[in-house]
């Protein structure tokens, strides 16, 4: 019987971005197809993988996750560094934890010089998260966009509510901008269309559609990020042809389930199951288009970066 | 691909007898193309035509029934691509492997790890099936292992084995079970095919590749067998994913028969680390795997998996809900604080979630909100202070705590002067309007 492999019809291309700068520069995006459907098109820049650092030693993280990076949890720059020499991290994420007005509320030039150390200990393209909170994040991350002026970071998240300063700050900076929603697809494009307006560039703009994990919503993340994929890549939706951000470990390493004992309720190993829970929950948002994926437990990372290895194998 | 009113006319005697209950023949076409006549009712439609209309009707992806019973396992019949689109229909199945040449030990203890299985949102969350290998080649200890899985166990079974007289064997003490045959090749399916049919079980068929497996689904389908399940044959993880696409594109876009059947996957044989094992099955359960045969099961990925399963498998149309009533978390005593929140179950998650990092012994009362979340209930009239309030009087918390404070959802904050009033003597607190502010909101809360 006569088969012919059946092939979507693809129109459209994923914007190539390109984050940080130097020799150390990752360029993500680029496809023209569904993730590793790569009988029908290509996907130039594979996944990309960001480790997550705290400003601050974290009080509430489950043993597994702290116990990687014992010794350096107190210092930001030194836990970078540990990231990219030990577990050889192509990317970091700084998550400005101590910023957050309902804890620590530190002020911006203290958390804007963090920056600026962990920028300088290390070399890789750099994420900076703030706390979601409008007021606290404009302060805070345009004051980050000064002290590291001209170095290319990924500044988020950028809402809806606080994008006209910090869009502005990463313009006149030259940063890049993680535009982010709350898990709807007409919310993120209008954002581009509103970030494009202020005048940021659009190979300046990165996506997050909000994520979650195994357990607490994937299944959301998952379709908006299919969906959104589907607008790039078959109906010419521009404004949607954006690479996607997720920043998961936070979300996978806060729920109950990680943070029960071994054999409790028969979840089995409690290291193993924060790992897989974690390593699981990025490969799902990488099927469903994700092209940087903030993660913590170097054993995660390992599983994940080894089978997108393995599905792209020639 | 249904067929339209006019196509089906076309099929039809075209005499207007009026036998069928209709005037004409095309009323009665177009009841039928709108699934509101059943063929049966035309006295004089041809054989031909009746071949055309049933399998024109059949659905794209053959559904198969795997075991007997409450713990039949139904795989096949999806409709679309992209969840999105409208929904996943049945859920990947997850086996067990066992062989016949593992020790007693070794197959009891997997027995007992099968059991394993965990409560989510009042849903039981626990595999499916036991592969039943045959390595040893005897076909009397492949009979006995079957036996013993078909007695202590009630999932389903899947035969594997190579040798069409060992899958017989295995057959002779569990076919009243309807076993899945694995699998009927280019070499023994016909044998394979007669023990399939003879003992009215599914079929899995395996080939080296997609177009090898469509020209031996063609032959077993002439042959009369037809509820099959199918493997490409792929071992690479890149090889197995691509196929799994193309399989399900080919039968849905190109309504390709040979190719619309339910597949299984073979996790256990792409990788020898476990952990390595239960993320590639993470990706088969998004993508289309319909059977996946894991190496073994332990808690710490048989759990994320079955969750991960039950998510991507939920109707997008039709959210998860949580059973209302009072949940306690931690161990609260009557000077705990109590929360109240809607019964979408993502929201249930994670405010439950967040008072458990809190570490605060807290109860949580959840009010039936027909599964919206705060906000959409508030909207929508189903969280609002006539609601709440004869729920928070009724449901027993008045007896478990000796205080009256009531915390409310900040977007529900609208509500506060309302409950006030109707939940007397009830002091209306408002949380935050981020569950992950909860932890702290909670602990400045003093009775």
């Amino acid at each position: 019987m006569a088969f012919e492999i059946p092939k979507t019809a693809y129109s459209g291309k994923i914007r190539e971005i390109k984050l940080g700068s130097g020799d150390k520069a990752v360029t993500v995006g680029g496809e023209t197809c569904y993730p590793f459907y790569l009988f029908e098109g290509e996907m130039p820049h594979l996944p990309r993988i960001a480790m997550e650092v705290w400003d601050m030693p974290p009080q509430e993280w489950a043993e597994a996750a702290l116990e990687p990076f014992k010794g350096v949890t107190d210092d930001p720059a030194s836990w970078a560094k540990k990231c990219v020499a030990d577990y050889g991290a192509e990317m970091i994420c700084l998550q400005l934890v101590s910023t957050d007005p309902n804890g620590l509320d530190r002020g911006a030039d203290e958390a804007a010089e963090v920056v600026k150390k962990v920028a300088d200990a290390v070399g890789v393209p750099l994420i900076v998260w703030g706390t979601a909170n409008h007021d606290k994040d404009t302060e805070v991350l345009r004051k980050v966009t000064e002290v590291c002026q001209g170095r290319n970071l990924i500044i988020g998240p950028v809402e809806e509510g606080d994008h006209k300063k910090i869009g502005a700050a990463a313009i006149g900076y030259q940063h890049t901008v993680a535009a982010s929603t709350p898990i709807d697809i007409n919310l993120a494009k209008q954002l581009n269309i509103l970030l494009g307006n202020l005048g940021v560039s659009d190979e300046l703009i990165v996506m997050d559609p909000t994520t979650s994990c195994i357990g607490y919503g994937i299944e959301y993340c998952y379709s908006v990020m299919e969906r959104t994929r589907m607008a790039g890549l078959t109906q010419q939706d521009e404004k949607l042809q954006f690479p996607l951000i997720c920043n998961i470990s936070k979300e996978a390493w806060k729920t109950k389930e990680v943070h029960l004992a071994d054999g409790e309720l028969n979840m089995g190993d409690a290291r193993k199951r924060g790992i897989l829970l974690e390593a699981m929950s990025a490969m799902v948002l990488i099927l469903a288009g994700g092209d940087v994926i903030v993660m913590r437990h170097p054993e995660a990372i390992k599983l994940v970066r080894e089978i997108v290895a393995e599905l792209t194998a020639s | 691909m249904p067929l339209t009113g006019i196509e089906i006319f076309k099929l039809l005697p075209k005499t207007n007898c009026k036998e069928c209950g209709e005037p004409t023949c095309l009323a009665f076409a177009m009841k039928l193309a709108a699934g509101k006549a059943e063929l049966t009712a035309c006295p004089y439609v041809s054989e031909e035509a009746r071949a055309k209309l049933s399998e024109a009707a059949a659905p794209p992806i053959m559904p198969v029934a795997i075991g007997v019973g409450d713990r039949a396992l139904k795989v096949g019949g999806e409709t679309v691509m992209f969840r999105h689109e409208k929904r996943f229909e049945n859920q990947p199945g997850f086996a067990l492997l066992i062989s016949d040449s593992m020790d007693d030990s070794e197959i009891d203890s997997r027995l007992e790890r099968f059991k394993l299985q965990y409560e989510r949102i009042g849903l039981i969350l626990r595999p499916d099936l036991i592969a039943v290998k045959g390595d040893s080649g005897d076909k009397a200890k492949f009979e006995a292992l079957a036996s013993k899985v078909k007695q202590n166990s009630d999932g389903g079974i899947i035969l594997m084995s190579t040798n069409p007289d060992i899958l017989a064997a295995g057959l002779k003490v569990c076919a009243d079970r309807k076993p899945l045959l694995y699998a009927a090749t280019e070499e023994s399916w016909e044998q394979v095919a007669d023990l399939a049919k003879a003992n009215s079980c599914p079929l899995a068929v395996k080939a080296p590749s997609v177009e090898k497996l469509a020209e031996l689904t063609t032959k077993l389908a002439d042959a009369g067998v037809k509820e099959m399940v199918i493997d490409s044959g792929s071992r690479s993880l890149r090889q197995a994913f691509e196929d799994q696409i193309i399989i399900r594109s080919a039968a849905l876009a190109k309504k390709f028969r040979p190719l619309g059947f339910p597949t299984i996957v073979f996790p256990c044989e792409m990788t020898d680390d476990p952990m390595k094992e239960a993320v590639i099955a993470s990706i088969f359960v998004a993508k289309y795997g319909s059977i996946i045969v894991l190496s073994d099961f332990q808690g710490e990925g048989l759990f994320p998996l079955l969750v991960e399963r039950l998510n991507i498998y939920t109707d997008p149309q039709r959210p998860l809900a949580t059973k209302e009533g009072i949940y306690e978390i931690g161990e609260p005593d009557e000077n705990s604080p109590v929360l109240i929140t809607s019964n979408f179950s993502l929201t249930y998650f994670i405010v439950s979630g967040e008072i458990e990092n809190s570490r605060i012994p807290s109860y949580l009362l959840v009010k039936d909100t027909e599964g919206l979340s705060v906000m959409t209930a508030w909207a929508a009239g189903k969280f609002v202070s006539d609601a709440i309030a004869p729920f928070v009087k009724k449901c027993g918390i008045e007896d478990m705590v000796k205080h009256r404070k009531l915390i409310i959802p900040g977007y529900a904050a609208a509500e506060s002067g309302g409950l006030e009033e109707d939940c007397a003597p009830w002091e209306i607190l408002v949380g935050p309007r981020d569950g992950a502010h909860i932890p702290a909101y909670l602990k400045s809360w003093k009775p």
